[in-house]
């Protein structure tokens, strides 16, 4: 078996991403749609990315693998893997870790299959092309990630076409290409958002039990709370590309420290109907990133701001268990 | 029980769609795929009422909008509006009843025209329908702008200077100016942040009640209508399979598709047990399951199931009409959720 | 899970010496792509505007008698006095070319646009209304589309006689149909967008909807093809006209010219060849702007990206 498939001691640091700052041509400007962003993921982690549109999460999780969308560039930063740097690894240093070590799953993946191959061709592609097996092997193999996938007949599945799918079988057939070759890191980029909740609910069931038999870590980018809330171990909440919060899923989610966090959870809609509290709308538009104001970009639309937010230095001043704000003047009393 | 007359009553709506026949196909003899959106759905909706209609993809629930504004033609049943059978409405009091009944769309990005300013769309529908003069048409539209939290100075900028969110209230008040009875809301916030969303809701809400509109709210998740709506409709595969006051429906939900997706519900406090609401995947809409149409991914499911398709059976409920269709779970004596349904906020 | 960011940095926000080179080289390079857009733009608009000008100001600009004869002056070379030189009857060359100018340039505006407006109307229609509007309109088009253009032409022109009415005629019988499919694309996409279902909802009439909503936003591939079409169609009455069966003589006209040149062309050169560079200028002046608006509709109303 290769590297890939063994499995990494427990608390090995596999990625680590430090100061990550990305910026877009804007007008006359420039942009960040990420601003000195930091996290790190250790083996068999689940770490959360959330916020909401435009607040620079996907193009974060792009860019981990340099394909950060023309005419982006990343500016700074580190990202290290496994020690490695790489911001200055070659395209096809890169193009070795994608699909082996470090996988990808997408939002869309009518956008990621290829529509004139079966599904069986590209599962087998990527089967004899990063893991070698040859002709036979790999068709095996490939029925087997389909069972374990969850698609009924597995077999006849291999010869449909993308487009005789429905969107949870796609997705699931890109899930199967990207364990395939049981990577030890799985970035996956908004999974579930197109799909139905039931069938929510069954793929991410799946990928937590890939995570456990395999060991596998996963960054996974939603801007459903109630996704991040039950798969992550740590989370970061990002706002205008700016890290606002980040810690342990129960902290954050729990007792939330930032405005910001605190008024996600409030505005989420409930499946509660009596009286508890109504969501609380954050009032507001959602930020120009080429616009921010100086200091915290949070503050036009906070309900704590005073002025000494546009002098605020955005760095998360964590409490003794690693929970981090970028708030200093809020829920300082965790 | 309220005597009055329903405002608007649907009956028997059915909508099939047919697939183009090639002529390949007609070569292999094989006949041409038929989509079935609706079969049959029936509901009323009295005055001053919000019905949130549920349900996912298949479901049928955007067909079911628009057959009700005729943007779609039914191939069966029946839509009365006000007494007035829409469906046999044609020319003058066809243009006469659109007035009655609007629609918010889903995709803010292309439910307003690129290339006209906001304050010229809002205020079109009102010149067409002749509720305003010509040179009235500024006032009018800043006034209802400014009724949805659009600054009135914006009147003359174009869709693409606006967000997301900007753009629905724009939507809103376009839909506001002929002074509708009715409105539908089709997915009307599914496509905006969360933050955002919650901003929507209240909107609504308010417009709802400062004008005392009827509103139909469709959406995907139950969660979204929760607060909204007075009752609700859970669909799928194009039928409705229980439907009752919200309260008693998300209290006491007696269809298992409602519970899988109360359940398959993502909750932040992780108080979820985690097991698979339902099973695999939903059929095909271009072939639908014989029996229940639930009932290849019920985990209830009997043998009658697969063979008859369930009657609306009535439930025991506080505030009456909660109706479902299956044969079991409505027997079943008082089933609990198995994960509790009142947790905290969001 | 670290929770130190590095140290902050100045003012302006940038992280690093390095990360300040880098966000500087991104601006400059997103700007140097700005200008060279609006450079193809508004080159292609100085260069048609410059020659549209001085076809029709030509009298204005001290341009006359581009049929004056002067034998004695035959065949020169260009010159100072000649910028073009002269022709085997001694005519200014450059005095036929600007007047030559007005006969081309009308000839394509008028037949770029009518069949534009015609074909963009029913093409539109037909794309709205779908069922039998549609499938009439369809293959009345992929008939005329396929076509041959060319022998077309030559049979009006066989009727009616040397002259621009044949290629007139011509053009308009078989140019609107590729407006017509171009509209007809379009509107089949934007007839489901969710602004034209509302104009429904509200009641709007049909005319209102296609005409006042649908039309403007179904003429972007219409209008960069129209730019093409120009070009096309000043080649077509060149070619026409060289053949013998556009304008006749001595009407200067573009291909005419070239024709007129071609006896002599190895040893005048500049007879055939100076006024096939007019032809081949005004032409890249065109396709610049056509590249120029394609760039900027590809620009204008573009949906915010996510994440």
């Amino acid at each position: 078996m290769s590297a890939a498939g063994r499995k990494m001691p427990a608390h090995a640091e596999l990625l680590d991403v430090r100061g990550l700052t990305i910026g877009f041509p804007a007008g006359e400007g420039l942009l960040l749609a990420a601003d000195r962003i930091d996290f790190q993921v250790m083996a068999g982690q689940t770490v959360g990315l959330v916020g909401e549109s435009g607040c620079g999460k996907s193009v974060t999780l792009r860019s981990l693998l340099g394909l950060v969308p023309y005419p982006g560039e990343v500016l700074s930063g580190e990202i290290r893997w496994l020690g490695e740097d790489l911001r200055s690894a070659s395209k096809q240093r890169l193009a070795a870790l994608r699909g082996r070590e470090i996988s990808m799953i997408f939002q869309d993946p009518t956008a990621c299959l290829n529509p004139v191959f079966t599904v069986g061709d590209q599962i087998t592609e990527t089967l004899r092309k990063r893991a070698g097996l040859g002709r036979d092997d790999a068709r095996r193999r490939a029925v087997e990630l389909l069972d374990r996938v969850g698609v009924p007949s597995p077999e006849r599945r291999l010869e449909a076409y993308p487009h005789q799918l429905s969107g949870g079988m796609r997705q699931r057939v890109m899930i199967a290409i990207a364990i395939s070759t049981r990577p030890k890191l799985l970035l996956a980029d908004e999974p579930t958002t197109a799909l139905d909740v039931t069938i929510q609910e069954q793929i991410l069931s799946l990928l937590m039990e890939f995570q456990q038999e395999n060991g596998m870590a996963i960054v996974l980018v939603s801007h459903d709370l109630g996704v991040i809330s039950e798969t992550c171990d740590e989370v970061v909440v990002m706002y205008a590309g700016r890290r606002l919060e980040a810690g342990v899923r129960e902290a954050v989610m729990g007792s939330p420290r930032h405005p910001y966090t605190r008024g996600l959870i409030q505005a989420m809609p409930s499946l509660e109907v009596s009286d508890e509290p109504p969501p609380v709308p954050i009032p507001g538009q959602p930020p120009n990133l080429a616009d921010l104001p100086p200091g915290c970009p949070f503050a036009p639309r906070c309900e704590f701001t005073r002025p000494e937010c546009r002098s605020v230095p955005m760095t998360l001043d964590a409490d003794l268990a690693g929970h981090g704000s970028a708030c200093p003047f809020v829920g300082v009393a965790a | 029980m309220s005597a009055a007359e329903p405002l608007l009553d649907v009956s028997g709506l059915t909508k099939r769609f047919t697939d183009r026949h090639s002529v390949l196909d007609k070569l292999r003899r094989r006949p041409p795929a038929v989509l079935t959106a609706l079969d049959g759905v029936d509901f009323q909706l009295r005055p001053g009422e919000t019905l949130g209609v549920v349900g996912e993809s298949g479901s049928g629930k955007s067909t079911l909008a628009r057959c009700i504004v005729r943007l779609h033609e039914p191939d069966a049943g029946s839509v009365t509006f006000e007494g007035k059978d829409m469906l046999a409405a044609a020319g003058a009091d066809l243009r006469a009843l659109r007035r009655s009944i609007q629609m918010v769309f889903q995709d803010p990005y292309t439910s307003l025209n690129p290339r006209m300013r906001i304050g010229a769309a809002v205020a079109e529908p009102a010149r067409v329908h002749g509720l305003i003069e010509r040179g009235e048409e500024h006032d009018y539209a800043t006034q209802l702008l400014e009724r949805v939290g659009i600054r009135p100075e914006t009147v003359r900028r174009y869709p693409h200077e606006f967000s997301g969110g900007q753009r629905q209230r724009i939507a809103i008040a376009r839909s506001l100016a002929v002074k509708p009875r009715l409105l539908i809301a089709d997915e009307a916030v599914s496509a905006l942040d969360v933050s955002i969303q919650a901003q929507l809701l209240s909107l609504l809400e308010e417009i709802r009640r400062d004008l005392g509109l009827t509103m139909i709210f469709i959406a995907h998740q139950l969660a979204v209508i929760s607060r909204l709506a007075d009752r609700v409709a859970i669909m799928y595969l194009g039928r409705i399979v229980e439907t009752g006051s919200t309260a008693d429906v998300f209290a006491n939900p007696r269809h298992p598709y409602t519970r899988a997706l109360l359940e398959a519900h993502p909750r932040i406090d992780g108080t979820r047990v985690r097991k698979p609401a339902a099973r695999a995947e939903t059929p095909s809409p271009y072939s639908i399951p014989g029996g229940c149409r639930f009932h290849t991914r019920c985990p209830l499911a009997e043998d009658v199931c697969s063979r008859v398709d369930p009657p609306e059976v009535e439930v025991p409920s506080l505030r009456g009409g909660h109706l479902s269709a299956c044969h079991v779970l409505p027997r079943m004596a008082q089933a609990p959720m198995p994960a509790s349904v009142g947790d905290a906020g969001g | 899970m670290s929770a130190q960011a590095p140290a902050d940095p100045v003012a302006a926000g940038l992280p690093g010496p390095l990360g300040n080179l880098a966000a500087a080289r991104l601006r400059r390079r997103a700007a140097t792509e700005r200008r060279w857009a609006k450079v193809t733009l508004w080159l292609g608009l100085a260069i048609v505007g410059a020659i549209v000008f001085i076809s029709f100001a030509a009298p204005l600009l001290g341009f006359v008698g581009p049929d004056q004869q002067n034998l004695a002056q035959a065949l020169q070379a260009p010159s100072l006095h000649h910028p073009f030189g002269t022709d085997t009857l001694g005519r200014d060359i450059l005095t036929r070319a600007i007047y030559g100018g007005r006969i081309d340039l009308t000839f394509a505006f008028v037949t770029t646009i009518i069949p534009f407006v015609f074909g963009a109307l029913v093409g539109a229609l037909a794309g709205y209304r779908g069922g039998w509007i549609d499938t009439v309109v369809n293959r009345f088009v992929d008939t005329v589309v396929a076509f041959p253009f060319i022998v077309l032409i030559l049979a009006i022109v066989t009727i009616e006689g040397p002259g621009l009415t044949g290629a007139y005629v011509g053009v308009f019988a078989v140019g609107w149909a590729l407006y017509a499919r171009l509209t007809r694309g379009e509107m089949l996409v934007e007839r489901q967008r969710e602004y034209i279902l509302a104009a429904e909802t509200l009641g709007y009439s049909t005319p209102r909807i296609v005409l006042r909503h649908a039309l403007p936003n179904v003429l972007r591939a219409s209008i960069v093809f129209s730019m093409a079409d120009i070009v096309l169609n000043i080649l077509l009455l060149s070619a026409l006209s060289y053949l013998g069966l556009g304008v006749s003589p001595p009407t200067p006209e573009w291909g005419a010219l070239v024709a007129e040149g071609q006896n002599v062309l190895l040893t005048s050169w500049w007879v055939a060849t100076l006024p096939g560079l007019v032809i081949v200028l005004t032409g890249v002046g065109f396709s610049l702007i056509g590249d120029g608006i394609a760039d900027r509709f590809g620009r204008d109303f573009t949906l915010t990206g996510s994440g």
